[in-house]
């Protein structure tokens, strides 16, 4: 349990966001409407990760356990010695998988233009 | 009032250039870029614009190897800007390495180039073109410019993600792909080491000038062509080649000036590594903003980028593993 009142972290972020979006970027030009595009996308994907980011947490946890691997590190340095070609079907799907609730928060429009 | 340090330097440099360059005057020195390693001024002199790149002070890059390649390359066709004067070193007449070459005026931005309505008719003529360019600059005899050296992609880039501590699990995969499907190709050449949209000026003719001479070094002609056609190079595009044209368009224009027949395999295996690549530059331009050297949201961004090029590999390597 959290000491905070409202709003919320995300709800904290999702009122800058809209702050960008509704007064900054139709107030600006150039370079700093630009950045302030790229702002908004920031912010949007911390309000997609906090939204998936318990349950991706888990999934993850769960695909490096079935690997035998304690975290990415161990799972990469297994993939470079070879250790885990036997199960390589095996082994990419779970990366995949991982990869794809990865660009999930970061960018969904990639995910769905592919 | 103090002047800006910008104008400070500019009015400098000014004086120093006339000298370089033989000029009675010069004016209108505006600095255009100050990146990591090196800053881009224009000028003019004697009523001629001129471009001037400087190497930062102390940066151990040889400027000089970049001139002779890039003299070699205009001298064997390749639209390219020509070199006026350049010196290396930090006692040259400008306190480093640089050179200065002719402004080609013309549109690096890749989205304008594909997608303004000015640059419909280029975007037909570019696969031939960038083909075309490719072929010229590969049949230049690799001795012609010392000092270039053949690198290892596979050896340097597992370095540089080792060195970044931030292991990821698809790279390893791709990495061992790349190795159990390494081209055995006794093709050396000199390769550009950067050739896509954003490296090249272009006109509502077409290619101008092929930029960016920096990363050139000895090695196999189709990391060039697989380089171009990696995914972050079609800056949305469906078209493969620089979001402009088909492989086949490339291929075909490559031969046709004289470059060697086109394995598309081959090329494919170039993209790949090419894929991994900009992957492994996402990260280290994160790192430029994580590490204080240049705090940036947009570099910051770039970090979760990373996840695209997996994407890409995955779907690149699907039916190929």
């Amino acid at each position: 349990m959290i000491p905070h009142d409202m709003p919320t972290s995300r709800e904290l972020v999702e009122s800058v966001r809209e702050w960008l979006e509704r007064d900054v970027l139709t107030g600006t030009t150039g370079r700093l409407q630009f950045h302030a595009r790229v702002a908004i996308n920031v912010l949007a994907m911390v309000e997609r990760e906090l939204d998936a980011g318990a349950v991706q947490a888990a999934t993850h946890q769960a695909r490096l356990d079935q690997l035998g691997c304690a975290d990415e590190a161990e799972l990469a340095a297994r993939i470079r010695s070879g250790e885990l070609d036997e199960r390589a079907d095996e082994v990419r799907e779970l990366v995949w998988a991982s990869v794809r609730d990865k660009l999930s928060v970061a960018n969904p429009k990639y995910l769905a233009g592919s | 009032m103090s002047a800006p340090p910008v104008d400070r330097l500019a009015g400098q440099l000014a004086g120093q250039l006339a000298g370089v360059v033989g000029a009675a005057s010069v004016t209108d020195v505006v600095r255009l870029s100050g990146g990591a390693s090196r800053e881009t001024w224009r000028f003019v002199a004697d009523g001629r614009p001129l471009i001037l790149q400087r190497q930062r002070s102390g940066d151990g890059r040889d400027m000089g190897v970049e001139a002779s390649v890039l003299r070699a390359a205009g001298a064997a066709g390749m639209p390219v800007a020509q070199v006026i004067a350049s010196g290396t070193g930090d006692d040259s007449p400008l306190g480093a390495s640089f050179m200065v070459m002719t402004a080609v005026e013309g549109e690096t931005i890749a989205r304008k180039i594909l997608r303004d309505d000015e640059y419909a008719e280029a975007r037909t003529m570019l696969p031939a073109q960038l083909g075309a360019a490719l072929a010229q600059l590969h049949a230049i005899p690799v001795d012609t410019a010392p000092g270039l050296v053949e690198q290892d992609q596979i050896e340097y880039y597992r370095t540089v993600m080792d060195t970044l501590g931030q292991p990821h699990p698809t790279f390893e995969l791709a990495f061992r792909w790349l190795e159990q499907h390494r081209p055995v190709s006794p093709r050396q050449a000199i390769v550009h080491g950067d050739f896509r949209l954003g490296n090249v000026i272009v006109g509502p003719d077409g290619l101008r000038a092929v930029l960016d001479w920096e990363l050139a070094h000895l090695g196999d002609p189709m990391e060039d062509l697989g380089w171009l056609c990696v995914k972050a190079w079609r800056f949305g595009s469906p078209k493969p080649v620089a979001g402009v044209g088909d492989y086949q368009q490339l291929f075909d224009a490559y031969e046709a000036a004289g470059g060697a027949t086109v394995d598309p395999d081959e090329a494919r295996w170039w993209e790949v590594l090419g894929t991994l690549k900009w992957g492994i530059m996402c990260i280290l331009q994160c790192n430029a903003h994580m590490s204080g050297f240049s705090r940036s949201h947009e570099l910051a961004a770039i970090g979760r980028r990373v996840c695209e090029n997996e994407h890409d590999l995955f779907l690149a390597l699907e039916g190929r593993w």
